[in-house]
């Protein structure tokens, strides 16, 4: 369906152009919308109230993930990403949807590869050589596989790997199937976890006999530069850099203010192209995003500027016109060009060990 | 080995294979993974820069071992801040592991020995694990043994793993260390094949590296650390320029090339690279001179066991001053001894021991402390050594009736009238003696008239006020307002766990000419003593508070109450529990009164987190164990803390004592109203609601809420530890503040540790509302059980004057022995009240502020006076 036979290729062939723009957020954007229970249930008969369930909408109400989606594509997004953040068994659990899993990522899916071609398409009669991407967004779940819930047993581990595995494969293959370009593993708190998901498609590549590359982005939970496992930005790059990843990144985390020095590190050391998409803002008194586009724009063009970033979005309290604002900010930008590795021995516990040559 | 070439080659620490130690072999088969795991953070302090796992042991389940341990490692963040060698001859132990780690590791090892697609297939799995890799030089035909068959195997598999898209730089050879003198002449070759055999494999095989297991080399040689280490040292020496990249090695026992015996290191050379002898004799090959050698270093130790008390012998202001900064009193009276009987040789007199030695030491201390490379236990340890050197000499002082060292100042200290409350008060007082002020310690329960008159009769220079309930903020308004009367003018000092700034802003220093000044813990109170005697920066610093405060104030009016709702729309916007869910009525109504709970079950359900935190040492149990800048002072301090706990337990130094009660009530507006069997009278609980505007959908809380108006259960407790002024007694007699305060923080711990366990027996039995709860101490700490037990004077229900009424209807002063004081406060200090309520959505809340509307509801309710409730209700509006 893609209208690329080889999506890595050519997404690396537009980023050599231009700073490429990545979607926004969906949760507050479906908030916003005030759905009711009905809305979110929809016909399915599911046994728990779904109200919250905002991956499900695909199913429920595809117009409202269409609406979204396509605001941002009207705001500038290349890459867009599918509605899933939460679309794994392990997550679908708390609302009694997971025999839901393979149908909420297929439609998903299918409703960003229509409107990512379509707004192609587009394009392509008024002259314009600008391909859309497609995201499958996969979420870290809500289990970690580094760190036991129970502080008096250390060892203890609610998932293992295997499962986990099985976890994100079931979602990856349905969101292939539904026409997704690559496979976003976002927000990872625990590098164990992103481990797990590299596994994931590592055994949906054999399976299907072809390339299924992925996107990675990490979030940090601390300003140091850490996230929730513990690992630095350059401990994380070494323990996912053999994923061979069409993008590294960061999001969520905090601000694009806060985030600023360690996209500048990863940027220095990761020899494919970083996408970052940052919180609009750090949340206020009220747990509510008010940056205003133009502020985050600013500070993401920042990075742009200084050769640090090939592909910008937004995350938590980011809308479509802050995309807007982003893709506004950073046209005419020239992209960060992908530095190349020296063959170097790269290990990593928490933190970074390379051996030299 | 010189630095040089340590630089650039890595250290695999091995002490954490079973192969490797017997050690740690013999921790995991008795499952003591604890110790197991100190033994992987010794290797990493040691500068191991990977650590090798290997649970390759008959009698174990290895890969239970293996996930159990990586697991365990992987929550230490000092050890897994280093990469992992997942080691294992066998691939599932190795794959079970890899799941477990979250970096990336090594895995040692595979090979060609089943031939070339087992290893191919499990270089495939490390690749998408995301590991580098070990490939022993090994072959369907076996090990290989000669320099050949290393590189011809090495070469091969190389070549194989490019092919198969394995990036060349994740691969490490190893070509197999081998004992030598063995005294079998086919072994005298092994260690000088391996070097040009590495040698050869880092020029044919680009990007890889060379790995090896250093101990096989000595094998030969158990049980003579000396010159296994000296091999060891010696063959790194020739391996690393060879273009070895990294050894299995225990990093602690490696000696510096240059350091060993000249005449070892030259055998060890000799054997090691097969150097001809000079002058050769044809009955004395290397390995027999070595083996001959080796006998003379049999059993000596290289560590110095001395050397931990080599200060001993240093000279006696310098062991003093080690003593004071360490904290070891054993021998302070015998070095005091010392130096005084020294100064007195030479004409000197017995005050310059205090004035020299021990002030430097105490100088010293005092600076690190300052500069945070010194914490509080620590602090109070070495306070405790001062006060035992000061002790000794104050005899000879006298008998010469010389003047005392002239103090820095004089400060007054007081937890005020009331309150009962002085741990923190005397964590300052030892700080502010450590740093040469001289304190007036009145105690607690001190009346604003005894703190001025003791003022004036010493002639001091500040006044320290201290103090932990609520009520004490009162009380300090008014020792404030009683200085500005007798016309002092001496700074006023105020700290204690309620106070803050902005309460001194708002309420203290506007009754006061003199400065006020808020101390918010013991490590700035030498600051703030220092600056306020210091001629030149007095001034500035008081004005500089002074304008602090001055803004606190005018921030404050602009606020005024304007977030607050009408005490009618508060209550229209009341909680609405579910009171369907209320708790079915108790099993076992009624009084039950514990003479002697046993203090080994308490011990169980101590929190640990407060205890360090009444120490300054902030970080959550267990964590704060290992944190990098106060771990190593909070295990000190928990040792310390445990060992008295285990004589306090064994030697039944305490009592805990106890009782609770379930009452039927019913809810009457913000009341709820308690029905006594057999009383006419019922009891009246007033509670408070919260006023502030919420956002969004959020309720204004109050405690009644939780209760149904068509009736319901409500229960109540006070339980408190008995017995610490005997022991207490002793320690001050014996100059051992550091023992006092810790039995005191630990009293605290246990009057706590007792509410939990008879919260929790509430619950599960005379209640019984919760029967099959099943929770670990940390989820009670955690209040993950159902119900509550608000206590009077906290967030909740702020007003302390219900303790009274709690009291009567526990009959407290009988049943637990437990004294209120006028203000409120609980006698023996170590001690908690409160009540229990047992309904599902209970919660904890803040009252926060209420208005002057609830103020007068209030009073009304509770049948006080306005200005009674106001001084009772002060901390709220």
């Amino acid at each position: 369906m893609s209208l690329c036979p080889n999506p890595r290729e050519a997404l690396r062939t537009a980023a050599k152009e231009r700073v490429l723009i990545f979607d926004g957020a969906f949760g507050t954007q479906i908030q916003d919308r005030k759905l009711t229970e009905a809305d979110y249930a929809g016909e399915l008969g599911l046994k728990a109230d779904q109200k919250g369930n905002n991956d499900i909408l695909a199913l429920t109400r595809p117009d409202v993930i269409a609406d979204i989606t396509r605001a941002y594509l009207d705001a500038g997004s290349d890459v867009i990403s599918t509605n899933t953040f939460s679309a794994n068994r392990i997550s679908q659990a708390d609302y009694a949807a997971e025999d839901q899993v393979a149908a909420i990522n297929i439609a998903s899916a299918k409703i960003a590869r229509a409107l990512a071609d379509e707004y192609a398409e587009k394009d392509a009669a008024n002259g314009l050589d600008c391909p859309r991407f497609v995201a499958g967004a996969i979420g870290p779940t809500n289990k970690t596989l580094s760190l036991s819930p129970d502080v008096e047993d250390p060892g203890f581990r609610e998932i293992s790997f295997d499962e986990l595995v099985a976890v994100y494969k079931e979602q990856a293959e349905a969101l292939i199937e539904g026409g997704a370009d690559f496979i976003l593993i976002e927000t990872v708190f625990d590098t164990l976890n992103a481990k797990a998901g590299v596994m994931a498609v590592k055994q949906l590549e054999a399976d299907l006999g072809r390339d299924v590359p992925v996107m990675i982005s990490m979030t940090l939970t601390d300003l140091s530069g850490r996230n929730l496992s513990g690992h630095t930005v350059e401990a994380f790059w070494y323990a996912v850099r053999h994923a061979n990843p069409v993008t590294i990144g960061l999001n969520c985390s905090f601000g694009a203010d806060q985030l600023r020095p360690h996209v500048q590190v990863l940027s220095g050391i990761a020899d494919t192209l970083l996408m970052a998409y940052p919180n609009a803002g750090l949340p206020n008194e009220l747990g509510e995003y008010d940056e205003m586009p133009a502020t985050t724009a600013g500070l993401v063009k920042q990075w742009a500027v200084n050769g640090q970033a090939n592909i910008l979005g937004g995350c938590c309290g980011s809308s479509p016109s802050h995309i807007k604002a982003i893709a506004d900010a950073v046209a005419g930008v020239a992209p960060r060009a992908v530095p190349s590795a020296p063959t170097e021995m790269r290990l990593a516990g928490l933190e970074p060990f390379v051996v030299a040559a | 080995m010189n630095q040089n070439n340590t630089a650039r080659f890595i250290n695999i620490g091995e002490r954490t294979n079973v192969t490797g130690s017997a050690r740690f072999k013999k921790l995991v088969m008795a499952d003591d993974y604890a110790a197991a795991v100190e033994v992987a953070r010794q290797q990493v302090e040691n500068g191991a820069q990977v650590i090798d796992v290997n649970m390759d042991e008959g009698l174990l389940d290895a890969e239970h071992a293996m996930t159990t341990f990586l697991k365990l490692i992987a929550a230490e963040p000092d050890i897994a801040r280093v990469p992992v060698m997942v080691d294992s001859s066998k691939w599932d132990v190795i794959e079970a592991g890899l799941k477990c780690v979250s970096g990336k590791p090594i895995v040692n090892s595979i090979s060609m020995k089943e031939g070339e697609a087992p290893f191919l297939e499990q270089a495939r799995l490390c690749m998408a694990y995301g590991a580098a890799v070990v490939v022993m030089a090994f072959d369907e035909t076996g090990q290989a043994d000669t320099k050949a068959r290393k590189i011809e195997i090495c070469k091969r598999a190389y070549d194989l793993l490019v092919a198969e898209g394995f990036p060349p730089e994740d691969i490490i050879f190893d070509p197999n260390i081998f004992a030598v003198a063995t005294g079998i002449e086919d072994h005298d070759r092994y260690g000088l094949d391996f070097l040009e055999a590495v040698r050869e494999i880092k020029a044919q095989c680009p990007h890889a590296k060379t790995s090896g297991g250093l101990s096989n080399l000595s094998f030969s040689f158990r049980g003579n650390e000396t010159v296994r280490r000296a091999m060891h040292s010696v063959f790194l020496y020739h391996a690393i320029p060879a273009g070895l990249d990294m050894a299995i090695v225990n990093a602690g026992q490696l000696d510096v090339y240059d350091t060993i015996d000249p005449e070892l290191r030259d055998a060890c050379e000799d054997v090691i690279l097969m150097r001809p002898l000079p002058g050769g004799s044809a009955h004395e090959s290397a390995t027999e001179r070595l083996i001959a050698l080796a006998e003379s270093y049999k059993g000596k130790s290289v560590a110095d066991e001395k050397a931990a008390e080599e200060w001993r012998g240093w000279e006696v202001k310098r062991r003093l001053e080690h003593a004071l900064v360490k904290g070891i009193d054993a021998h302070v009276v015998a070095d005091t001894e010392e130096a005084r009987a020294a100064l007195e040789a030479s004409g000197g007199r017995p005050i310059e021991v205090i004035e020299g030695p021990l002030m430097d030491g105490m100088n010293v201390v005092g600076d690190l402390f300052g500069s945070g490379k010194m914490f509080l236990p620590q602090v109070v340890k070495s306070a405790r050594v001062m006060k035992k050197a000061v002790a000794h000499l104050i005899p000879h002082i006298e008998d010469e009736k010389e003047e005392g060292a002239r103090a820095k100042g004089t400060i007054i200290m007081a937890t005020v009238k009331g309150d009962v409350h002085d741990i923190g008060k005397n964590i300052v007082g030892v700080v502010l003696q450590c740093n040469g002020y001289e304190v007036i310690d009145m105690g607690v329960m001190v009346p604003w008239q005894d703190i001025i008159k003791a003022a004036k009769d010493h002639d001091a220079d500040m006044i320290g006020l201290s103090g932990l309930i609520t009520p004490s903020l009162d009380e300090m308004v008014t020792v404030a307002e009683e200085m500005q009367l007798a016309g002092m003018t001496m700074p006023l000092l105020i700290g204690g766990a309620t106070t803050s700034k902005v309460h001194t802003a708002l309420r203290i220093d506007p009754k006061y000419d003199g400065p006020v000044i808020h101390v918010l813990d013991a490590s700035r109170a030498v600051g703030v003593a220092s600056k306020l005697l210091s001629d030149t920066q007095r001034d500035g610093f008081v004005t500089e508070v002074a304008d602090q405060y001055t803004a606190v104030r005018d921030a404050r009016a602009g606020k005024a109450e304007k977030q607050l709702m009408s005490l009618s729309e508060a209550r229209a916007n009341y909680y609405d529990a579910y009171l369907s869910d209320k708790p079915a009525p108790p099993l076992k109504p009624g009084i039950h009164v514990f003479d002697d709970w046993p203090l080994e079950k308490l011990r169980e359900y101590i929190d640990w987190t407060p205890f360090f935190r009444a120490w300054e040492l902030h970080g959550n149990y267990p964590a704060i164990l290992q944190d990098d800048v106060v771990g190593e002072s909070a295990r000190s301090l928990k040792a310390d803390a445990d060992a008295m706990l285990d004589q306090i337990v064994s030697e039944k130094w305490l009592t805990a004592r106890g009782v609770c009660g379930m009452w039927p009530c019913a809810r009457d507006g913000d009341d709820v109203i308690i029905h006594r069997v057999n009383r006419e009278e019922h009891v009246r609980l007033p509670f408070l609601r919260q006023q502030i505007k919420k956002s969004r959908d959020r309720a204004n809380m109050c405690l009644s809420d939780f209760i149904d108006p068509d009736g319901d259960w409500i229960g109540g407790f006070a339980v408190g530890i008995h017995g610490i002024e005997g022991h207490s007694a002793r320690f001050q007699a014996d100059k051992d503040d550091y023992s006092d305060i810790l039995l005191k923080a630990l009293a605290d711990r246990f009057a706590e540790a007792f509410a939990e366990a008879l919260h929790q027996h509430v619950r599960t039995d005379l209640w019984g509302y919760a029967p099959g709860e099943q929770l670990t101490n940390l989820a009670l700490i955690k209040e993950e059980y159902r119900g509550i037990r608000p206590a009077p004077g906290y967030p909740a229900c702020p007003d302390h004057s219900l303790k009274p009424t709690l009291f009567e209807l526990l009959d407290a002063e009988v049943n637990t022995g437990l004294n209120l004081t006028e203000n409120f406060a609980m006698y023996p200090t170590a001690a908690v009240s409160g009540f229990y309520f047992g309904h599902p959505e209970s919660q904890y809340f803040g009252v926060a502020k209420i208005g002057r509307d609830q103020l007068e509801d209030y009073a009304q309710r509770r049948g006080v006076d306005l200005a009674l409730a106001e001084r009772w209700l002060r901390p709220n509006l």
